[in-house]
């Protein structure tokens, strides 16, 4: 049993290793897109969001000359006033435009109503739409707020009305979110990028299985040997299920070197990915492999060629996120009976790991027990669908 | 030693192989003559065991393609229509880990090995890795792949098809070979001056059934064509009506 069992698999792991060009792209396409995708991200949404209050803010104010005092104000709150549109008009169209994110326009009227105690009007023109001009205008607004709370505050000081009236409410916001939390909703996506490169890593082996040996007319003096075919393609299904494993293997330790270099601190983010948790997603991931080699194997099983197959099983790639999109969404905590579904299960628990929490040992144990029991499932389909003569047509 | 007795396999609504019966003995060339789409390759397909008869038997030296298809495997070499190679691996690979599979003991398999490059004339190539060869050494390959193990019984499939001159010599050499050292050789073929140059028996199948079988000599004198393709084509005929 075991002999056939080896042959194969050294047969295989010797061939998927000649085949240059394929085990390039299987071995380091996948697990590289997976952290040049994330370095991106994270780069991106640190441009979004770091460089805040430390930054002043440059804010063309028109009719500045209308609010000494406002200016100040504003100066002193690290605003930089500079030159805005010639006209209200054209202010309004250099925020359409996209050429300045926020105009602010204080008209001739607001010192007499300041003085007369009216409220005074001040516009502040933004484009809504535009999501990266949000930051700069958040940031007039409040200040522009701030202003307005000062001055009520005086004018309730001068009336002999202590400002605090103003404030009936105390809202403290108190965010629990530990720096380790905040980095694993970014992180939460790293699980499909390692279950997405453990699959490209086997997926040419088990697409070789049945359409590319059929295609290269090497299936059926295979099928002539004296050994039974369930060994055939478990042999091939292990050898798949090795290269996943590299494939992983080399993921892991891509974003490993990524996240050095990425400065996630900036982001308030301390992520738990060194060593000892990369070994133990790899460990925990590791029964995905006979999962994702037979469920590939048997979908290509049911093509006609090379082509289709390819087709068919890229599908399968993009199954695994499924159950990990639903779960976010739906943002459900970790349960015992979630374990039962692989993908999901080593998501949760790769994002657990990612958090810093303990590892729920009931959870890892239904993880496992129940991928390798849904891959042993599949695998003997495989060799079911293996056994039928259509097989070769 | 093939004997075929009332095989008969359907796809949905076309027999394939209608009642198809004959032996192939040991020491003897016995060539499967047919039209394209007479049921050559069904009935073959049949005998190595990859697929199975709807009724009738066969048996390779006494082993029952349908109860003991191990036993089948282990006692035929084939040559199934356009056998390919593993391309990433060399000549001398792709034949050891046939070997391999066969069971073939590891002390003896470089020794066999060895010995199929020589009678099939591949030392030249056999190192190389299959990927760009000629289908004439393709061919060559596949077929000392399927000899490694020293089988008893030989069944291929057009073997000759798409071979060059050169090639077509040397593969009539080896099967002549293969009938010195007594064993059962049984090939298909749809060109009857390759089977009347080559076999000791031919059994003509059209329409999944056999229309004549006899020696080359019988033939002619059956069909009353001193030509062997013309007697090929009354047989056939005689089956078509």
């Amino acid at each position: 049993m075991f002999r056939t069992l080896r042959i194969v698999f050294r047969k295989e792991v010797l061939d998927n290793f000649r085949d240059r060009r394929t085990l390039l792209s299987a071995l380091l396409l996948g697990p590289l897109f997976g952290p040049v995708i994330f370095a991106f991200a994270i780069n991106l949404s640190l441009k979004q969001s770091v460089s805040d209050a430390s930054e002043a803010l440059d804010l063309p104010v028109l009719g500045a000359e209308h609010a000494p005092n406002l200016t100040r104000y504003l100066r002193s709150q690290n605003v930089n006033i500079t030159e805005a549109p010639a006209s209200r008009q054209a202010a309004q169209a250099a925020v359409e435009s996209g050429a300045h994110d926020v105009v602010v326009v204080i008209p001739p009227s607001f010192g007499a109503a300041l003085a007369e105690g009216t409220p005074a009007t001040i516009e502040v023109i933004i484009d809504q739409a535009n999501r990266q001009a949000e930051r700069e205008s958040r940031r007039a607004l409040n200040a522009l707020n701030a202003y307005s709370q000062e001055l009520a505050a005086m004018r309730l000081s001068a009336r002999g009305v202590s400002p605090l009236v103003m404030r009936p409410l105390n809202v403290d916001v108190v965010d629990v979110s530990t720096p380790s939390g905040r980095s694993a909703m970014l992180l939460g996506m790293l699980s499909y990028f390692f279950i997405f490169a453990l699959l490209t890593g086997g997926m040419n082996l088990a697409i070789d299985t049945t359409a590319g040996e059929r295609e290269r007319g090497s299936l059926e003096p295979l099928l002539c040997l004296p050994v039974s075919r369930d060994r055939l393609i478990f042999g091939k299904i292990l050898a798949a299920c090795l290269f996943m494993a590299l494939s992983l293997a080399i993921s892991l330790t891509s974003f490993y070197l990524t996240l050095k270099f990425v400065p996630l601190e900036k982001l308030g983010m301390t992520p738990n990915f060194g060593p000892p948790v990369a070994l133990t997603a790899f460990l925990l991931l590791l029964p995905f492999t006979l999962l994702g080699a037979s469920l590939m194997t048997l979908v290509a099983s049911f093509t006609k060629s090379y082509k289709e197959a390819q087709t068919w099983v890229s599908v399968v790639l993009i199954a695994p996120t499924l159950p990990i999109l639903i779960v976010s969404l739906l943002m459900v905590r970790p349960s015992t009976e979630l374990m039962l579904i692989p993908s999901l299960s080593q998501h949760l628990l790769l994002v657990g790991l990612i958090r810093n929490e303990p590892l729920n040992n009931l959870h890892v144990a239904v993880s496992v027990i129940g991928t390798l029991l849904a891959g042993l499932l599949l695998a003997w389909l495989c060799a079911r669908l293996y056994r039928r003569e259509g097989l070769l047509v | 030693m093939i004997r075929v007795s009332g095989l008969h396999k359907s796809f949905g609504e076309v027999k394939a192989v209608d009642g198809v019966s004959f032996d192939a003995p040991d020491g003897c060339i016995t060539g499967f003559l047919g039209p394209n789409g007479a049921g050559k390759s069904t009935t073959l397909r049949i005998l190595y065991t990859v697929m199975k008869p709807d009724r009738g038997s066969a048996q390779i030296d006494g082993a029952d393609v349908l109860t003991q298809s191990l036993e089948v495997r282990r006692r035929i070499g084939t040559l199934p229509h356009g056998s390919g190679l593993y391309p990433h691996l060399t000549a001398r690979e792709n034949i050891a880990y046939y070997g391999r599979l066969y069971g073939i003991h590891r002390s003896e398999l470089d020794d066999k090995v060895e010995q199929v490059v020589r009678q099939l004339d591949i030392e030249s190539f056999a190192d190389r890795r299959t990927k760009g060869f000629s289908h004439g050494q393709r061919t060559k390959v596949a077929l000392a792949r399927a000899l490694v193990h020293e089988p008893k019984n030989i069944i291929l499939d057009e073997p000759s098809s798409g071979l060059d001159v050169m090639a077509t010599r040397s593969l009539r050499d080896l099967i002549r070979q293969l009938k010195a050292a007594d064993k059962c050789v049984l090939f298909s073929s749809h060109v009857m001056q390759e089977v009347a140059a080559l076999c000791d028996e031919i059994v003509i199948i059209s329409r999944g059934q056999v229309a004549l079988h006899g020696s080359p000599d019988e033939i002619r004198s059956l069909t009353g064509c001193e030509d062997l393709e013309d007697a090929f084509v009354k047989a056939i005929g005689r089956a078509e009506h």
